[in-house]
């Protein structure tokens, strides 16, 4: 599957995520400085779409995003939770081109 | 035939209770046969804390044996049965229903009876006693008919039931023969303060009265006439002149019984027949009652010891010291009280403006403490006790142990490293320095830990505070640092970061983390520094600086739900609102079809609402004249109001137009953890402000405040901190405290466990904001003033503009709702749909 344009870096306020869908596929996109990573939306504590509204944070140097439901840390590079090692959720690739963000997400 | 020992424990008290728990703990059980009769209807209880019945009038409450805890054991209980004869020679024990019982080893634990003076009248009807649970359920019962109540005895359980005859809202005496109150524990000065803070609660109190008899009364049921002459009229006498050994089972079996009563022991708890022990309030050891809880478990764990076949513990007397709090004073009192050791000296600290008496009396030379009285204020009891019991040498100038320290430095407290390892530190149960410091070297890292492993500070909890400089010192020790940072990114605490930002005027997050942070912050610091942002400088929360630091609920102006939908609050204040205005917020749950709930906090809460309705149901509730409620927010959630003089008969103030002006005061203040007020229009307290963390009561001359309550897993009631205030002494004082507890609070600390945590407590809180103690009143009511000049509904600046509506989209590149948020129906509403009815497909409703 080829990289798809979801919105320009500005729609991110730094250090926040905003959810978008691709094909039925929900994805939670963060923005740290001018760096982007994408996770599933889905919390799997939860079963709520919400990662994408959870806070950025720095774990003993590994960034993550803290669930709004139940507050576990998913790692942004690699969806693993930092609480509970069996646990991990699906990352995408994410970039900017130019003032484009862009998802792709393989098959 | 079995080959164990037979034991048989008669009276099911606390302390009979002890003896069977050691003799379990032991692990020896299997050895014994256990029996225990008891004449009570229900198994021991904790009798200590009687009057908490009245909390909740469930005698379960005060339960003190497990469930299962007999079967577990195989331990035989009988209730309603009254041991009435021992046959000693054939050792077997006879009850009232005839049952026979063979033993070994007979324990008596019969405790004691109330002391009801011989006076004509004492046995008329609606005359009490107060020992058991059936006393008070059936004083509870005649208060319903009565107006006025007398406690006969001011000692320490006469003032106990005073305070009970006052929550069931009667006129209350109380009745003493002594001079003073609690004459056994308390001098004269002593005497005189606490009776004066007593009176302050509207009890009255008479001393030196004699009473001669009872007769019926003119206006209530009884009067009593006293040697004096004078007389006193009440419905409900309680007798609480002292107690008695119950040793009648003893005297009949030719035990040896004291002159004045008590069954006489040796070191091991024997009495005169080596089989037969006694132990608690029956008990006479050196000549002496010893009418305590602490004690009376001394000589259980002794008894259960012997029996045992050990020899390691023994009753050898018991310190009496006590430290307890009789209608919310506090009242302690150690050791040589009333300065009878030959040549002791005493120091005297009297306050008579905040009603504090401190005495400490020491040996002639000065080197050590014999006693103390505390009234009024007894946070140096664990200290001052310890100082007595293990024969600390006194600082040079004795009196600094209880003088108070003017130049705000810590007094002069007792370094726990200076005691010795067997220094008591938990009275109730027996637990030393060195168990202590055993059980953290075991592996205990807070004082839960402790609690849990040593039973230290777990029945009357005086020792708590010396428990938690037991476990930080022997941490420290240890080499554990007792870290205090906020997070790893912050080495300060909230207090400290506070300050960083008010001093150094810092307004953002990235400048804070630059200037004395690390890394990229977490979901601990930038919360804590979005609230310490918003109290400081009062932005508008979700500006592009802020939006990132706040929390689940405030990023969204909205609570959020477990299925990632969210609930809105409007506010109405003090719980007003026109029929025009619930009927607007009606068609919005309607239009939206949200689930409507109504609050604890008298509001109406919408369940269900998607992130990109938010915007749209604000524009229609604003539109109707509603504004944000902040139920999203660590920050003023409601003022509770009952209906007031506007309406009520009872009435003495408008109480909702006072909660109005409060709630829109304080409204949007962000704070450490969420805040609730209240306002009752009178004493009967509809409102139930002292649940609250403000709480104002209506007076005849003003207004009472309340401070630092709380509902919730661990309820408080809040603290009496100012009486018969005019309001704008009422709104400076809250302006103050609210402010300083923004400065000065831990994150997520409510004002409760805030306050407790103050050294110096409500009256430290009494002198920074009524006295000025630390000069900062007027940058507080500054700090606090610019709060409120700053206000905003932040959902009207969020729909106003068309940057902000776009975050609250579901998805940022698709005009769509988010297809796994379904509901059910229920009882007329929806609710979210489980995963189970998620798969299953029948009758979902989908939003999007």
């Amino acid at each position: 599957m080829s990289w798809t344009t979801v919105c320009s870096l500005d729609d991110i306020i730094p250090n926040t995520g905003v959810a978008a869908l691709i094909d039925e596929t929900q994805v939670a996109i963060f923005r740290v400085n001018d760096s982007v990573y994408a996770l599933a939306n889905k919390d799997p504590f939860s079963n709520a779409n919400v990662l994408s509204r959870g806070i950025v944070c720095s774990v003993q140097g590994t960034l993550a995003v803290a669930s709004p439901i139940y507050k576990q840390h998913f790692s942004l590079a690699a969806g693993k939770c930092l609480e509970d090692d069996g646990v991990s959720i699906a990352c995408y690739e994410a970039r900017t081109e130019g003032d484009s963000v862009q998802i792709r997400i393989a098959q | 035939m079995t080959d164990k020992q037979r034991l048989l424990i008669v009276g099911n008290g606390p302390v009979g209770h002890q003896f069977i728990e050691s003799i379990v703990e032991s692990g020896q059980s299997d050895q014994f046969d256990i029996t225990v009769i008891g004449e009570e209807p229900r198994p021991a209880y904790d009798r200590v804390h009687l009057t908490a019945w009245f909390e909740t009038r469930e005698a379960a409450s005060l339960n003190m044996v497990k469930d299962g805890f007999y079967g577990d054991n195989n331990i035989t209980a009988m209730s309603n049965e009254k041991v009435t004869e021992i046959d000693r020679a054939n050792k077997i024990a006879t009850t009232d229903k005839g049952e026979k019982y063979a033993y070994d080893k007979l324990i008596l634990s019969t405790g004691s009876f109330p002391f009801v003076p011989p006076v004509p009248g004492h046995d008329r009807k609606n005359c009490f006693v107060y020992r058991t649970i059936e006393d008070l359920e059936a004083i509870t019962a005649a208060a319903k008919d009565a107006k006025v109540g007398a406690v006969v005895g001011g000692g320490l359980l006469g003032l106990e039931a005073a305070k009970a005859i006052k929550d069931l809202g009667l006129k209350t005496h109380v009745i003493e023969f002594a001079p003073r109150l609690m004459a056994v524990q308390v001098d004269e000065g002593g005497g005189a303060l606490l009776r004066r803070k007593i009176e302050d609660l509207g009890v009255s109190v008479h001393t030196q009265k004699n009473t001669q008899q009872i007769i019926d009364g003119d206006d209530c049921v009884h009067k009593l006439q006293f040697a004096d002459g004078a007389e006193l009229e009440t419905d409900i006498l309680v007798f609480s002149a002292g107690i008695r050994p119950q040793d009648a089972l003893a005297r009949q079996s030719e035990l040896d019984v004291g002159e004045r009563g008590g069954i006489v022991i040796n070191d091991n708890c024997q009495t005169s027949d080596p089989a037969i022990y006694a132990i608690g309030e029956c008990a006479l050891w050196g000549g002496r009652i010893y009418g305590l809880i602490a004690p009376g478990w001394d000589m259980a764990r002794a008894a259960a010891d012997h029996v045992l076949g050990g020899s390691e513990k023994t009753f050898t007397g018991a310190d009496m010291s006590t430290k307890l709090k009789l209608m919310g004073v506090d009242v302690a009192s150690i050791g040589d009280a009333h300065a009878s050791t030959p040549g002791a000296k005493c120091y005297t600290f009297i306050d008579e403006k905040a009603e504090v008496y401190k005495k400490i009396v020491v040996t002639a030379d000065g080197q050590h403490l014999l006693g103390a009285v505390l009234i009024g204020e007894a946070n140096d009891y664990g200290t001052l006790l310890q100082f007595a019991l293990n024969k600390i040498e006194l600082p040079e100038h004795p009196e600094s142990m209880i003088l108070p320290a003017l130049d705000g430095s810590a007094g002069v407290g007792l370094g726990v490293d200076a005691l010795p390892d067997v220094a008591q530190i938990c009275s109730c149960n027996n637990v030393s320095k060195g168990d202590l410091c055993a059980a953290v070297q075991g592996g205990a890292m807070t004082v839960g830990d402790l609690k849990a492993c040593t039973k230290a500070a777990t029945t009357c909890g005086g020792c708590t505070a010396l428990v938690g400089q037991v476990l930080n010192a022997e941490l420290t020790k240890m080499g554990v640092e007792v870290n205090t940072d906020l997070c790893e990114h912050f080495p300060y605490t909230r207090q400290e970061i506070y300050h960083l930002v008010r001093v150094g005027n810092i307004k953002s997050f990235a400048e804070l983390l630059e200037k004395h942070g690390s890394g990229h912050g977490c979901e601990i610091c930038k919360p804590t520094a979005g609230s310490i942002l918003a109290s400081c400088w009062n932005d508008y929360i979700l500006e592009p600086q802020h939006a990132s630091l706040q929390d689940t609920n405030d990023r969204y102006l909205a609570n959020m739900q477990k299925n990632g939908t969210y609930s809105v609050v409007p506010r109405m204040a003090g719980g007003e609102v026109t029929p025009d205005g619930l009927i607007a917020v009606g068609q919005v749950a309607k239009k939206y079809n949200l689930y409507t709930k109504i609050t604890g906090g008298q509001r109406v809460d919408l369940f269900g609402a998607t992130l990109d309705q938010l915007p749209r149901i604000w524009e229609e509730l604003i539109s109707a004249g509603f504004e944000s409620g902040h139920a999203y927010g660590k920050s003023l959630r409601t003022v509770k109001s009952c209906v007031g003089s506007t309406w009520c008969r009872y009435g003495v103030q408008d109480s909702v137009g006072k909660a109005i002006d409060l709630e829109n005061r304080y409204k949007g203040l962000r704070s450490p953890h969420k805040l609730k007020m209240a306002v009752s229009g009178c004493t009967r307290e509809c409102a139930e402000a002292q649940s609250k963390d403000v709480g104002v009561i209506a007076t005849e001359k003003g207004w009472n405040l309340y401070l630092c309550g709380n509902g919730g897993m661990k309820p408080r009631h809040a603290d009496l901190f100012a009486s018969d205030i005019d309001t704008d002494t009422m709104v400076k004082y809250i302006d103050r405290f609210l402010m300083f507890y923004v400065r000065t609070a831990d994150r997520l600390q409510r004002t409760s466990v805030w306050m407790e945590n103050l050294e110096g407590g409500l009256d430290y809180l009494r002198k920074v904001i009524i006295d000025d103690s630390l000069g900062i009143c007027a940058d507080l009511e500054a700090e606090m003033q610019h709060v409120v000049n700053t206000y905003q509904c932040e959902w009207k600046t969020t729909v106003e503009n068309p940057e902000k509506v776009k975050q609250f989209r579901s998805f940022v590149n698709a005009d769509k709702g988010d297809k796994e948020i379904v509901f059910i129906q229920e009882r007329g509403q929806i609710r979210p749909a489980t995963d189970a009815e998620k798969i299953t497909g029948d009758d979902l409703i989908a939003v999007a």
